[in-house]
């Protein structure tokens, strides 16, 4: 079994366990072990990429550098996590002159960004292959009308994250139409979900978030596919008041179902696993 | 010993502002050496070069140092003087006190000291200096011209008219290029074509004037005033003497493909003639896109052609190559659009009603697919709603060009104001980010277009383009009043960059003309000779040395003439003498010079196994000369001796 190493981050131990424990039993079907590292920290959120706090990187250059420790590459999950460890990678590669205060801080160990950091969506394209992936969809999700959501982190400033297209991106819509799941297009893809404005200023995820949901549903969506908890979690804030808001789920979760996986071994609550299967053309087998 | 004399100039307070001159030349003067140190308030004036001229004369100097600003501004004076006064201009040096220390000390005694060190270095050089003749070299007295745009007309023309022989390489089976696409030029609104046509039609009779089309520069040998070069020219399978352009052949072509002349807005046949003015006025046959020649395959055009008793068409012509000789090149390769579907935020070739400014222009047009009426092209109604997009992937260093393409605020204020005299009750919005119209009735031309009712200017961005019930949103910003704004488009225009023509990089390293980091042809220096290119001999007329509107191409295009003209007035050359030299006896023939050298100027003799250096070809960069293991290859007046001389100056 391929196995990687795996930086799971705060909101995947509290917000979003879901996430991570989708993750993992995606990856153990996928025959691809997320091995958890040893002693991480948080990544330090928005904060850590202020170019002119050299202060907020001590954070994510000390979980790289334990992260080196034991792996060459480094699997992240949350797109916020991603974009921070990401960028604290190429920095430290690219500008020698911070990552020296750096490293004199840090103390720890010099660290000059000799990691590879990997969003698992890129794992899953690059490593383990979307042609893979649908060979081994058991249950493959028939012409389920999903709408793959990417924020703004998991894709900018694309000169470091690489990842994808900026503007139209096509990894997830892949990925969901590997397992079967007819992707809709709809013009919100990439709008920001209003990140930590859901603290002091609510009434602005109210209208980001709840353009992009109206966009996703008028478009036809009858679920939204994410990649990031705070995304997830702004996304359902701008529902609270509707008596039926649109399901929003992590991409490991509508691959688990594809992949067999059961409802307790992705983490998914009995309304978003009801709504998975009434959009469903053909019903989940169930697989002994 | 040399009789040498030290002149220091003051320029006003740019050096004496500094420098101490007075000490200077009392410190100068204290050389053995030197006969006669002075000083004066602008030596290059009348009376400050009469003060050197006499100086020379009365002292019989035999050589003079001229301690001024960069030789690259006066060099070429003081030596005239020095040979005007009698004496050989390589006795003459420039010791260089402006830019290289009183522009760049500000501390008057360090300043001083470094000037006499500078002074000292050129006085122990010139001491050692040969007297040295010209190099006299041929010049064969025609000219090739690569590229058939305005630039190139204008340029062939120019030179055509001064009684040389031209050849017009163009690519494509027209002349006439970018601006036989335009439909009105700015700021007059004078249709392109009419004030092209002409042009084109004289290039077409000129006797000067061998027109290839269809040919590309495979090859170039040679040096100024003496290339060598080989054309391809591919064969256009229909003789342009015969064809009266009746059409019969297009006709009967069962081949569609996209239109290049129309930005691909309409179809055009195999056998086609690019437009109604093309010059040649002849049909050509695209055998790239052709079923294919073997009558068994087709041959529906020759059959057509041979059923009206002619005989145009010849499916079993050749390509040509032609060997030609010319005394210099005029590259005018001119500019394409930059690729739109880079810039997925726009959603260009996602969405058939995002379109770039060219299809625009072209549907602006009298000849145009639409004869001149704007229209929608998903469902080809006239649209009323239009936006244009400035600076479209331009100034953007980070994702697509970082330079401003100059002409783009021109054509979007024209763009819009010829679509709201085609479509009185629409609405035009220009988003930009700041209005560039530096240029004779530029600005004036602008302000009228925001003045006109149903055009709105709102500056900002635009963040993002996409179809919501057959309607382009417009995502953008006006920064003026501090809000988003989104419009609800029928129609939007990109204004996207310009950049080299596809095969400029590679004619580039044919003809070794440098390229700039935006992979434009590169002058050899950017405001004193910005019509050549560092490579003798090599001119640069229009948007291929940078991007550039019409009046601008044309004015660079009768420059870069005047240049080869300047060429061509004598039937010889005079190159600087200043080359490298081998000492026979000393070269082993190791062939260590021969790669060093960037000019191909260095070849081994065969018979005697000894380096060679071709003078004419030689720019006297000294790279083989420190490559040389055996000290065998020398630069004159740049030797070993005289470099440790004025090494030894400094150290004392």
């Amino acid at each position: 079994m391929q196995s990687y190493l795996y930086f799971p981050g705060c909101s995947l131990r509290t917000a979003a366990k879901d996430f991570d424990v989708s993750a993992k039993a995606c990856g153990q079907a996928l025959g691809t072990e997320l091995k958890e590292m040893q002693g991480w920290l948080c990544c330090g959120a928005v904060c850590t990429n202020m170019p002119d706090n050299l202060m907020t990187q001590a954070g994510p250059n000390r979980i790289l550098a334990r992260a080196r420790r034991e792996s060459n590459s480094l699997v992240t999950l949350c797109a916020g996590c991603h974009n921070v460890l990401k960028r604290t990678s190429i920095q430290a590669k690219r500008n020698h002159e911070k990552q020296e205060k750096i490293n004199d801080f840090n103390e720890e160990e010099v660290f000059n960004g000799e990691i590879n950091v990997y969003h698992l969506l890129e794992v899953l394209r690059d490593f383990v292959g979307f042609d893979t992936i649908k060979t081994k969809a058991k249950t493959p999700l028939q012409g389920l009308p999903v709408a793959a959501y990417y924020g703004c982190l998991l894709l900018r400033p694309f000169r470091e994250m690489q990842l994808d297209d900026p503007h139209r991106p096509t990894v997830i819509e892949d990925l969901l139409e590997s397992i079967g799941c007819s992707p809709i297009d709809y013009p919100s893809r990439t709008e920001c979900c209003g990140s930590y404005l859901s603290v002091p200023a609510p009434e602005t995820i109210q209208r980001l978030s709840g353009d992009i949901v109206q966009s996703a549903r008028s478009n036809g969506a009858k679920m939204i596919v994410v990649s990031c908890p705070l995304c997830k979690y702004n996304l359902e804030l701008s529902q609270n008041h509707n008596p039926s808001p649109m399901p929003i789920v992590y991409f490991t979760q509508v691959l688990g179902i594809a992949l067999g996986l059961s409802q307790q071994e992705l983490g998914l609550d009995d309304s978003h696993y009801h709504a998975i299967r009434s959009n469903l053309q053909t019903p989940i087998v169930k697989v002994a | 010993m040399k009789r040498v004399g030290v002149f220091v100039c003051h320029c006003g307070l740019n050096i004496a502002g500094t420098v101490n001159v007075k000490e200077l030349v009392e410190q100068a003067g204290k050389g053995s050496d030197i006969v006669v140190a002075a000083d004066h308030k602008y030596l290059c004036s009348e009376p400050g070069q009469a003060l050197v001229r006499d100086s020379i004369k009365q002292q019989r100097l035999d050589a003079i140092v001229v301690a001024a600003c960069s030789p690259a501004m006066h060099e070429v004076t003081f030596k005239n003087l020095a040979q005007s006064s009698g004496m050989n201009r390589h006795q003459c040096e420039i010791a260089n006190i402006r830019e290289q220390c009183s522009w760049v000390h500000e501390d008057s005694i360090t300043a001083t000291a470094k000037a006499n060190l500078i002074v000292r270095q050129a006085v122990e050089k010139v001491k050692l200096n040969e007297s040295l003749d010209p190099i006299s070299v041929p010049v064969t007295r025609r000219v090739i011209v690569v590229g058939g745009g305005i630039a190139g007309i204008r340029a062939a023309l120019d030179i055509a008219s001064s009684g040389y022989q031209v050849y017009l390489v163009e690519k494509t089976g027209t002349i006439g290029g970018r601006m036989a696409q335009l439909s009105e030029t700015f700021p007059t609104l004078d249709c392109s074509t009419c004030i092209l046509g002409p042009l084109m039609v004289e290039v077409y009779r000129h006797p000067n004037i061998k027109l290839l089309r269809l040919a590309q520069i495979e090859e170039v040998k040679g040096f100024i005033g003496n290339f060598k070069v080989r054309v391809r020219q591919e064969a256009a399978f229909v003789d342009e003497k015969q064809c009266n352009s009746c059409g019969e052949c297009t006709k009967v072509c069962p081949v569609e493909i996209p239109n290049e002349f129309d930005s691909g807005l309409t179809w055009r046949k195999a056998i086609y003639v690019p437009f109604a003015q093309a010059v040649p006025p002849a049909y050509v046959l695209d055998v790239k896109n052709c079923l294919g020649l073997l009558p068994l395959a087709c041959g529906e055009c020759k059959k057509a052609c041979d059923k009206l008793g002619m005989s145009c068409i010849n499916l079993d012509a050749q390509p040509q190559i032609h060997e030609l000789e010319v005394g210099a090149i005029v590259l005018a390769t001119g500019f394409q659009l930059y690729d739109a579907t880079q810039l997925s935020e726009y959603g260009y070739g996602i969405y058939p009603n995002v379109m770039t400014s060219l299809e625009f222009e072209r549907m602006l047009s009298a000849s145009g697919p639409t004869s001149g009426i704007p229209i929608r092209p998903s469902d080809g109604r006239v649209p009323r709603d239009v936006v244009f997009i400035q600076c479209a992937g331009q100034r953007e260093p980070e994702t697509a060009l970082p330079y401003c393409s100059k002409i783009c605020c021109m054509y979007t204020a024209k763009h819009a104001m010829l679509f709201h005299h085609k479509v009185p009750d629409g609405q035009a919005y220009v988003f930009y980010m700041d209005i560039r119209a530096g240029g004779k009735g530029y600005e004036e031309f602008v302000k009228r277009c925001q003045e006109e009712k149903g055009l709105l200017y709102l500056r900002g961005r635009v963040a993002k383009v996409y179809e919501e019930n057959g309607k382009l949103m417009v995502n953008g910003v006006d920064t003026l009043s501090g809000k988003t704004v989104q419009i609800k488009a029928d129609l939007v225009v990109l204004a996207v960059g310009m950049i080299p023509t596809l095969g400029s990089h590679e004619l580039g390293s044919i003809s070794k003309a440098s390229m700039d980091a935006n992979g434009f042809f590169a002058e050899a220096h950017p405001k004193l000779r910005p019509l050549e290119s560092p490579t003798a001999g090599i001119f640069l007329a229009g948007a291929g040395q940078a991007p550039k509107d019409i009046p601008e191409t044309v004015a660079q295009a009768s420059g870069a003439a005047s240049k080869a003209l300047q060429l061509m007035s004598s039937p010889t050359l005079e190159r600087e003498p200043t080359v490298a030299h081998v000492t026979e006896e000393f070269c082993s023939g190791c062939r260590i010079c021969v790669p060093s050298c960037p000019y191909e100027a260095i070849s081994v003799n065969p018979k005697t196994e000894v380096a060679e250096v071709s003078a004419a070809l030689c720019e006297g960069c000294g790279t083989c000369a420190a490559s040389c293991p055996s000290g065998a290859l020398t630069l004159r007046n740049m030797t070993d001796a005289q470099m440790l001389a004025m090494i030894s100056a400094v150290e004392r």
